[in-house]
């Protein structure tokens, strides 16, 4: 595990810098456009048309609820399905009408895909027969993934008696024993997998992200999952990319309230204000912002602080606004205070143990620094 | 505490019922078939132990020898033909939407035929005079009468059989497929696999235990046929089909040997059981000699 072995060294075709240009997906088979929309109707479109670029060399999480199209963008780029519009290019080359074995990627599926019949080596070696290499170069290619994989041991093994960890990491193997695969894409790998397991295998695909320097695309409804793995999270509701950013810029400037309100625990407080032509107010109180625009639109105006840079004051002062204490909570590391602000809930997060008590009315001060504006769903900027 | 536990065994009343019924559906039946297979019945009154005298008689019968050897020839042929006829519909059946379910139903006909409806029908649809088949044959300049050549008579009793059965192998693999993932289809597109490494690969492993179903059962009901070719030719020409039921039951009530044809029902009973056993064990190996 100390060095890559050298024939890891990509040549031009390896590399891939990933582009979805005006792609989007809808599983009807006449998309919304050519047709009159009826209003009863949800939305037809499973990935809204959108246009975005994965760099070459990223760990990317795909974060997202249920059902927010993540497996269907997955699917799109690894060829399994085929986009209704737009184009897909892997560095400049369109690939949009390839199967999928003709892209130099690779898939890692929800549940472990190994082939019963086979033994670890004849499933590492499944690719490479497939594309009708030599018996010597593919023994070399797969004790060389093997060895990467930790699975020498079980080569010689039957694929179907092995752990879900050890299949997921068979799986995984088919996918890099391609010398030519430049991205692998993972589509919640680790839901089968042992809790206690599931770190070890996470720090595997990290390392191996590190030594071989290839894309990795994971999708994941799990946040603590996506910000831990990922240099970079895209974050994904109702098909759209609502946000692509660092986990600490998906919690200090979510772009997006769904953003703010999916990530963090609890997510962003979003306190309706009203604008008097120059600044936000709640109750008539003004609230400074981060926000130097002015927003574009009057109604549906917010406040959005992350409860954790809520403060609790005695009495009134600059960006304070009255609340009343609905109930106090102890967990341990902090204190969860859920508050009622002009008649909607929020709630803070105080570091320190509180003496504060239900049903007290009292101040909370917003540090301007930490609060901005949302006109509709959006952040103003 | 010393001494054991009295145990109560008052539970076995609940046994009881169970017992009883099968008593009656199986064990006592089955007693007065060996009772008779060790008898010379000779009126209603009259009787003579004969010991294994009727197995062996009925062990040397040379006719009961061309029965099982047509018997078994017949039910490979079955099997041979109908599985890999099965499973080839299977995968050519269409997937989903109303394209799926008017296959399911027209797969599902031939099974809900009474057995010697489907005898008639094929009875007059190859008779070279007035049916179908075998009018447009003898149109055609071929020599075809299954009431006189063997060969006919063997070929019109198969295809009525495959005819009738293998959409049961169809159903059933079908069913098989359908359980299998997605993913294994969209993993093995991304390994590049060929359709026939699919098959090999993934569908056929996936569809080993509805087909292990598919073979006892086709071999268990072949096995025992009766219906359809006594209606359609009768067990002739000659002998030429006549399997095991009709020879026994030309035996029992034909000609009222009820001692041979008890040891007979014994004979066929263990046959029956022996190669289903053996069909059974063989595939189960397979199974284990394939995990860890």
């Amino acid at each position: 595990m100390n060095e890559a072995p050298c024939s890891f060294h990509r040549g031009i075709d390896g590399m891939a810098q990933i582009q979805l240009i005006d792609l989007g997906h809808s599983y009807e088979s006449r998309p919304a456009s050519s047709r009159p929309a009826r209003a009863h109707e949800a939305d037809p479109w499973a990935l809204k048309p959108m246009t975005m670029s994965w760099n070459d060399g990223g760990a990317y999480a795909l974060l997202g609820p249920s059902g927010c199209g993540k497996t269907t963008l997955l699917n799109i780029i690894s060829g399994l399905l085929q986009p209704t519009r737009g184009r897909i290019l892997f560095d400049e080359r369109d690939v949009t009408a390839l199967p999928p074995e003709s892209r130099n990627i690779a898939q890692v599926f929800q549940f472990p895909i190994v082939y019963d019949t086979m033994t670890v080596f004849e499933n590492l070696a499944f690719p490479l027969r497939n594309r009708g290499w030599h018996a010597a170069d593919i023994e070399q290619r797969v004790r060389e993934i093997s060895a990467i994989l930790d699975l020498d041991a079980d080569l010689g093994r039957r694929a179907r008696g092995l752990s879900a960890e050890a299949k997921q990491k068979i799986s995984l193997g088919r996918g890099l024993v391609r010398p030519d695969v430049a991205a692998v894409l993972f589509d919640e790998p680790l839901t089968v997998i042992d809790p206690h397991l599931k770190w070890l295998l996470r720090r595997k695909l990290k390392q191996i992200h590190q030594q071989l320097r290839l894309s990795l695309i994971y999708v994941t409804h799990d946040q603590t999952e996506a910000l831990t793995f990922a240099d970079r999270v895209v974050v994904m509701t109702h098909g759209e990319i609502v946000q692509v950013g660092t986990a600490e810029e998906l919690f200090e400037v979510p772009e997006h309230r769904f953003v703010g309100e999916f990530i963090g625990s609890p997510g962003m407080n979003f306190l309706e204000c009203a604008w008097d032509g120059n600044s936000a107010r709640i109750e008539g109180i003004v609230i400074r912002t981060v926000s130097a625009m002015r927003p574009a639109r009057q109604d549906s105006l917010a406040i959005g602080i992350r409860p954790e840079y809520v403060q609790i004051v005695p009495g009134p002062g600059p960006n304070c606004v009255p609340v009343h204490i609905v109930s106090v909570r102890d967990v341990g590391v902090s204190t969860m205070v859920a508050l009622e602000v002009a008649g909607r809930s929020a709630w803070a997060k105080l570091r320190a143990p509180c003496a504060l008590s239900a049903s007290e009315r009292t101040f909370a001060h917003f540090p301007p620094e930490r609060c901005a504006l949302y006109a509709g769903d959006r952040r103003v900027a | 505490m010393n001494g054991p536990k009295p145990v109560n065994q008052r539970a076995w009343w609940l046994v009881l019922p169970v017992l009883v019924s099968v008593a009656f559906s199986a064990i006592i039946p089955l007693m007065t078939v060996v009772n008779y297979s060790v008898q010379d019945i000779l009126g209603p009154t009259q009787r003579v132990f004969v010991g294994m005298e009727w197995f062996r008689e009925v062990l040397r019968d040379s006719e009961l020898h061309g029965a099982l050897l047509r018997q078994l020839v017949f039910s490979g042929a079955v099997l041979l033909i109908e599985m890999p006829l099965g499973v080839a519909l299977a995968l050519a059946m269409p997937q989903s939407g109303w394209r799926a379910s008017l296959a399911l139903v027209l797969f599902a006909m031939p099974l809900l035929i009474p057995w010697n409806v489907v005898g008639t029908i094929w009875q007059i649809f190859a008779r070279p005079d007035i049916g179908m088949l075998g009018h447009a044959l003898t149109q055609l300049g071929f020599d075809y009468n299954y009431a006189q050549h063997s060969m006919d008579a063997w070929i019109t009793v198969l295809l009525m059989d495959v005819w009738h059965w293998t959409s049961l192998v169809a159903l059933l693999a079908y069913a098989g497929l359908r359980s299998i993932p997605e993913a294994y289809y969209q993993a093995a597109a991304i390994d590049g696999a060929s359709r026939w490494a699919v098959f090999r690969h993934i569908e056929l492993p996936r569809l080993r235990s509805v087909l292990m179903i598919a073979v006892l059962l086709r071999f268990m009901d072949s096995f025992m046929i009766y219906t359809e070719p006594f209606v359609l030719t009768g067990g002739g020409p000659g002998t030429a089909t006549t399997f095991l039921s009709q020879y026994l039951t030309q035996k029992a009530v034909g000609q009222f040997d009820l001692g041979p044809a008890a040891a007979f029902s014994l004979v066929y009973f263990l046959i029956i059981l022996l190669v289903c056993f053996m069909l059974y064990s063989f595939m189960k190996d397979i199974d284990t000699r394939e995990s860890p």
